[in-house]
């Protein structure tokens, strides 16, 4: 399990400008723990051994994991491809939360008591963003599914295609992805 | 309860500025008396330890739960350690006032 400190800002590059037949190439899947790996090393400027302590993994699993994040971001810039930053095994600082609603994350300072409620909003919507959520499993593209956050419809995903262009044939709105309900 | 934003301004327009260590200023909101003063981050250009400083500044006004576009590595555990609450926003538009509102709401 490799450590993070954020989320990335954005899920995603998009390239512009490509020839016709690239349009509809597959994304690039760049784990989390690539992206932090390049972050890490390449905008914090930390050395290897201070980025894989950072990550609380070992220096030859570090070189290995920015080794992979270079060579997918190579083929993307390479290929004119998109880039999709998911998945990974990565676990975040102690008790992290998101709200649902004002989408700020949150930490649990008491970590006895369970948090319930947004300290900003003050809404129930939150999820926890423990190991479950950001499970290597969960990028198995067999068990992800497009789901309609109204009836609780369900197709499985399709790897590249967005689930917000599938949509429910009884309730006419675009599906979810299940991680994010 | 007292709770520390940090703000790129001195003033209630403001944003929030999206790092913690050297933001421009800290904003200390008071809950129950409603009242707020702004403090100049004395750690704005420092070179390093910015952070633990900016912490030390918030730490010593009593804030339990500090809100900023983020928080680095060296702090995270030092906040855990103090018990404050660390908030993320990912939307710098947010001005302090919003933020405000949002607590009183």
């Amino acid at each position: 399990m490799r450590r993070m400190m954020n989320l990335p800002l954005i899920k995603g590059f998009k390239p512009y400008g490509q020839q016709d037949g690239l349009k509809n190439s597959d994304p690039v899947i760049l784990l989390l723990e690539e992206y932090e790996s390049v972050k890490l090393c390449d905008y914090e400027m930390h050395n290897h051994i201070s980025a894989c302590e950072i990550m609380g993994v070992s220096r030859p699993t570090f070189t290995r994991i920015y080794a992979s994040a270079r060579q997918k971001i190579a083929t993307a810039l390479a290929e004119g491809r998109q880039i999709t930053i998911e998945g990974g095994r990565v676990t975040f600082d102690k008790d992290w939360y998101l709200c649902q609603d004002c989408k700020c994350y949150f930490s649990n300072p008491e970590l006895d008591n369970e948090i319930e409620e947004c300290p900003l909003c003050k809404s129930k919507n939150i999820s926890y963003l423990g190991q479950s959520k950001l499970d290597g499993k969960n990028i198995d593209t067999d068990k992800e599914l497009c789901v309609c956050p109204l009836c609780g419809y369900s197709i499985p995903h399709l790897q590249g295609k967005p689930c917000k262009q599938e949509i429910c044939p009884d309730c006419k709105v675009p599906l979810k992805r299940n991680n994010l309900l | 309860m007292k709770i520390a934003i940090t703000s790129t301004g001195k003033d209630l327009n403001s944003n929030v500025d999206p790092r913690f260590g050297r933001c421009s200023y800290f904003v200390i909101y008071e809950t129950e008396s409603k009242t707020y003063e702004f403090i100049e981050n004395p750690n704005k250009n420092a070179d390093n330890g910015a952070g633990p400083a900016s912490v030390q500044v918030v730490a010593d006004k009593g804030v339990s739960k500090i809100v900023s576009g983020e928080f680095g590595m060296k702090i995270k555990s030092l906040l855990e350690s103090l018990k404050i609450q660390m908030i993320v926003i990912k939307e710098p538009t947010k001005t302090i006032q919003d933020i405000i509102n949002m607590f009183n709401k």
